[in-house]
């Protein structure tokens, strides 16, 4: 095979049968003497050439490529090949025959299809959606009208109210646990939040909690906690709230 | 009273050609006969013979606006003295630009379909699936059912692929038959490659 001559094929190349259909009505198609690599070559300088890269004929090269090599390989070993083959060479030449021609008739279609298009391209016609009268809706079946009442009234009953009741959240003021921590601390030198503040409800523990923070702001107080989640103690400013024997049992407690 | 242009008033098939006249030129694709017989509320057979007299008036050469009988209806088109004002002010988006690729789709699609993609790949040898999506967009092949056995979806040509073709029906494509010499040459080559390489 002349690579020269291929290159003229590689124009109009379009598909893998197309080239292969050329190949197999040329005189002198004997795949093994196919430069595959002259072809590569051919192709890679072409490709070169242009400056737009066109993906599909790649790929469809590519296609083509591997094809042959598969074909050159096996005739390059006739032996191997016949048990490679599914199909008896007369049957698998007789398939790629009916194949060849059945791609051939649809590439001379579609030939046809792009003169008919020329000489075609004159006419000038609307285009735009069916405009057909529309389609009549289906009917239903027939219906009771009492069902359909039944129905209705059932969906016109007022729905009950809805309670929003937990939504509202009620918060006491920051400053009546101010208060009331002030009152203790003048009764007591320290006193255990947590114990405090046990018999409230969450929202007033979290309210007392900001009183205390206040507190500790103000520097009336000091805050200690032997460990997270230990009990919270609290003392008047210049009281020592713990003794170190109590925090170290805290601690221990704590990691048992 | 003002006379009409062309038909006589008086004559009740004249004033049927009149109807089908409007009829066509509302439609944006072609009717067919009996559409047009159940739109004018008339008989079938008077309607093709008031087509005959609206077709007589629409030909080319004698009006802009020319009846034909295409994709199994008959429809108004431009007149082809008119093409280049036409297409000054349109392009034709359907048919611009149709790759071999998507022609060779096209072909087969409009001689074997309904077709799946792996049935078109089958014969091009290549993957069929970016030119059976431009065809579809282009509107030229529309899905039509799926294939029994592997399920994939199936296509067919649509009623504006007769129209940018000029086709009163699929029946209008050329027949294939005639290029059994060609197989019969190409078998004749593969049978003595195939004795070359068993002998």
């Amino acid at each position: 095979m002349i690579v020269r001559e291929l290159e003229r094929d590689l124009d109009a190349f379009e598909g893998p049968f197309d080239l292969l259909l050329t190949l197999v009505l040329k005189d002198e198609l004997e795949l093994r003497e196919i430069d595959v690599a002259g072809i590569v070559l051919a192709f890679l300088e072409r490709l070169a050439e242009r400056e737009v890269l066109d993906l599909e004929a790649c790929g469809e090269f590519l296609v083509l490529i591997s094809a042959l090599l598969e074909l050159k390989a096996r005739g390059l070993f006739p032996e191997e090949a016949a048990e490679l083959a599914e199909l008896e060479p007369e049957a698998a030449a007789e398939e790629l025959a009916r194949r060849l021609a059945e791609y051939r008739r649809m590439k001379e279609a579609a030939g046809w299809l792009r003169e008919r298009l020329e000489t075609e391209g004159e006419r000038f016609f609307r285009l735009g959606p069916a405009p057909l009268a529309p389609k009549l809706e289906t009917p239903l079946a027939p219906q009771q009208p009492e069902k359909l009442a039944q129905v209705l009234r059932l969906l016109a009953v007022e729905p009950p109210q809805v309670s929003l009741a937990h939504m509202a959240l009620r918060f006491p003021p920051v400053t009546q646990f101010l208060e009331r921590f002030r009152a203790v601390l003048r009764r007591r030198s320290r006193f255990d939040f947590d114990r405090e503040v046990a018999e409230l409800s969450r929202i007033e523990q979290a309210v007392a909690f900001l009183a205390l923070l206040e507190l500790r702001r103000s520097g009336e107080i000091v805050i200690d906690q032997a460990a997270p989640f230990a009990p919270i103690r609290v003392a008047r400013s210049g009281e020592e709230i713990i003794d170190r024997d109590e925090r170290t049992a805290g601690w221990n407690v704590r990691s048992a | 009273m003002e006379r009409p242009l062309r038909l006589i008033a008086g004559n009740p098939l004249d004033q049927l050609a009149r109807t089908i006249e409007a009829l066509l030129v509302i439609a944006s694709a072609p009717l067919s006969v009996e559409e047009l017989a159940e739109a004018a509320d008339d008989h079938a057979e008077r309607v093709e013979t008031a087509l005959r007299l609206v077709g007589e008036r629409y030909q080319e050469g004698r009006s802009g606006i020319v009846l034909e009988h295409v994709a199994g209806g008959w429809a108004f088109r431009a007149s082809r003295d008119a093409a280049e004002a036409c297409a000054r002010l349109f392009e034709k988006p359907a048919q611009r630009n149709l790759s071999q690729a998507s022609l060779e789709t096209l072909a087969i699609v409009a001689y074997l379909g309904p077709c799946s993609r792996p049935d078109i790949a089958r014969i091009r040898g290549v993957s069929a699936d970016s030119a059976v999506a431009n065809l579809v967009e282009r509107g030229l092949i529309a899905e039509a059912g799926r294939d029994d056995v592997a399920g994939a979806i199936r296509y067919r040509t649509t009623p504006l692929f007769e129209r940018v073709f000029g086709l009163e029906s699929l029946s209008q494509l050329p027949r294939l038959d005639d290029i059994g010499e060609d197989t019969e040459q190409i078998r004749e080559r593969l049978h003595a490659v195939a004795e070359k390489r068993t002998a």
